[in-house]
């Protein structure tokens, strides 16, 4: 037996979303036909809302809603002349969290990937090369995923920013505060000691 | 043999469900393998680090009832260090696996493939010689029985002069036979020393003019075979503006 066409269509709607497959794709519809009208009605009106009110920074690719810019970069009150680069609006949000940064944003939209297809054109490299140039930058941060894929970026991004003569740096690598040190696979530790600091220069105490 | 233990180059890999990942892996004894490694994208993952792609291991899988076997242990063989750091050599590794993950067939064993994988690996990792790639295409092709001609003719079996390379009939053409893409006297040269154990040579060889025509060869050829364009290598091409 096969569905009506418009239960099909809400089945095949939902199965195109990341993570869903056909068979929750069914469970997600079947739940939304008997749930109470309200519910799916609000459903349909936070996804309208929400295509209709965001979109993309003109100038750093966050999400944005009412404006051409994002909120963080019509704040006045953030620093101007460091930028932190993140592969995903996402990453903001865990870096707001730590409330250690007063700059401003610059949103990749995805990672340097050249087996999926993903590079220097389709991630807003260009544009960042273009602020860097207009804006008064003195530091670029680049926070992109500690993994395969981000830290081809990061060189990709060194690359790219070398000749343009600012400051670029990376963020720190290291074990999570709270763990064992016994228990830390050998590739952060590894990392850790690399970018170990300095306590102590050792320098003869005087008198 | 539920368990099984083997070597091998980390392909690709998929996210799945909330912290799973779906790692293509080409093995030595079992050909290429798809398994799922559970959890690998917490950040208290003891392995994760060591299945990204372009990572060679040593490596413990559980062979279910399924398509997918479960990796249960990792060791690090090779990390390629120097590759990872540098965004262009990267993407030039990362065609060779695209390449390698096209070609080889689901626990069909091709140990001679692996092999050749890794040695490619360690050889760019350790040079940034500008044939490895190219080298590398060349003798996947023959490894797959599409070897080039080179020495003569395709058509008449003249001894050369040569004018023309053809990729449907994968060979050289002479003056009088041309068809296809024209081809220098360098480059074939070339072609023939990685492909008649010159290798080593042709990699210390400093880069001529030859070296960017048979690195486009290369890749057309193998792009030829596999019927379809590399990602990785439309990506190295690319610029910012």
């Amino acid at each position: 037996m096969s569905y009506s066409s418009t239960v099909q269509e809400l089945i095949d709607s939902l199965g195109r979303l990341p993570g869903i497959g056909p068979k929750s794709a069914q469970r997600v519809a079947f739940h939304l036909l008997k749930a109470p009208p309200e519910e799916a009605l609000r459903l349909s009106r936070a996804i309208v809302d929400a295509k209709e009110r965001v979109s993309f920074c003109a100038r750093c690719f966050n999400l944005s809603e009412g404006g051409d810019e994002c909120a963080i970069c019509r704040d006045p009150r953030r620093e101007e002349r460091i930028v932190c680069v993140v592969e995903d609006s996402q990453d903001i949000v865990a870096i707001e969290r730590t409330q250690e940064f007063r700059g401003r944003y610059h949103v990749l939209q995805g990672a340097f990937s050249p087996i999926d297809g993903v590079g220097v054109e389709q991630l807003r490299v260009k544009e960042l090369m273009t602020r860097v140039g207009e804006e008064d930058i003195e530091e670029v941060i680049v926070a992109t995923n500690p993994n395969l894929e981000g830290e081809a970026t990061a060189s990709l991004l060194v690359k790219y920013l070398k000749p343009m003569g600012v400051r670029v740096t990376r963020i720190a690598s290291g074990l999570p505060v709270g763990g064992d040190l016994e228990y830390a696979d050998e590739l952060t530790l590894g990392r850790a000691l690399e970018g170990r600091q300095v306590l102590d220069a050792g320098t003869p105490a005087d008198g | 043999m539920a368990l099984y233990r083997d070597h091998a180059v980390v392909l690709r890999s998929w996210k799945l469900g909330e912290a799973d990942r779906i790692i293509s892996l080409h093995t030595h004894d079992h050909g290429k393998v798809r398994g799922v490694a559970k959890g690998v994208r917490r950040t208290k993952s003891k392995f994760g680090a060591r299945l990204e792609p372009l990572s060679h291991v040593s490596i413990q899988l559980y062979r279910g009832r399924g398509d997918l076997d479960t990796i249960t242990q990792v060791e690090t063989v090779d990390r390629f260090t120097t590759l990872r750091d540098d965004a262009d050599r990267f993407a030039r590794a990362e065609a060779m696996l695209e390449a390698v993950d096209q070609v080889a067939q689901d626990r069909e064993p091709d140990r001679a493939l692996h092999v050749m994988l890794v040695r490619a690996l360690r050889t760019l990792n350790e040079r940034d010689s500008a044939l490895v790639v190219a080298a590398f295409f060349l003798k996947l092709l023959a490894h797959e029985g599409v070897q080039p001609e080179l020495d003569l003719c395709v058509d008449c079996g003249n001894e050369g002069p040569f004018a023309a390379f053809d990729f449907d009939d994968g060979g050289v053409r002479c003056h009088e036979h041309r068809r296809g893409r024209p081809i220098s006297d360098g480059a074939i040269q070339l072609m023939r020393r990685i492909l008649g154990g010159g290798l080593g040579g042709v990699l210390e060889a400093p880069v001529g003019p030859a070296t960017g025509e048979v690195d486009m060869l290369a890749t057309a050829l193998l792009e030829h075979h596999l019927e379809r364009r590399l990602r990785s290598v439309a990506v190295l091409e690319q610029n910012p503006r």
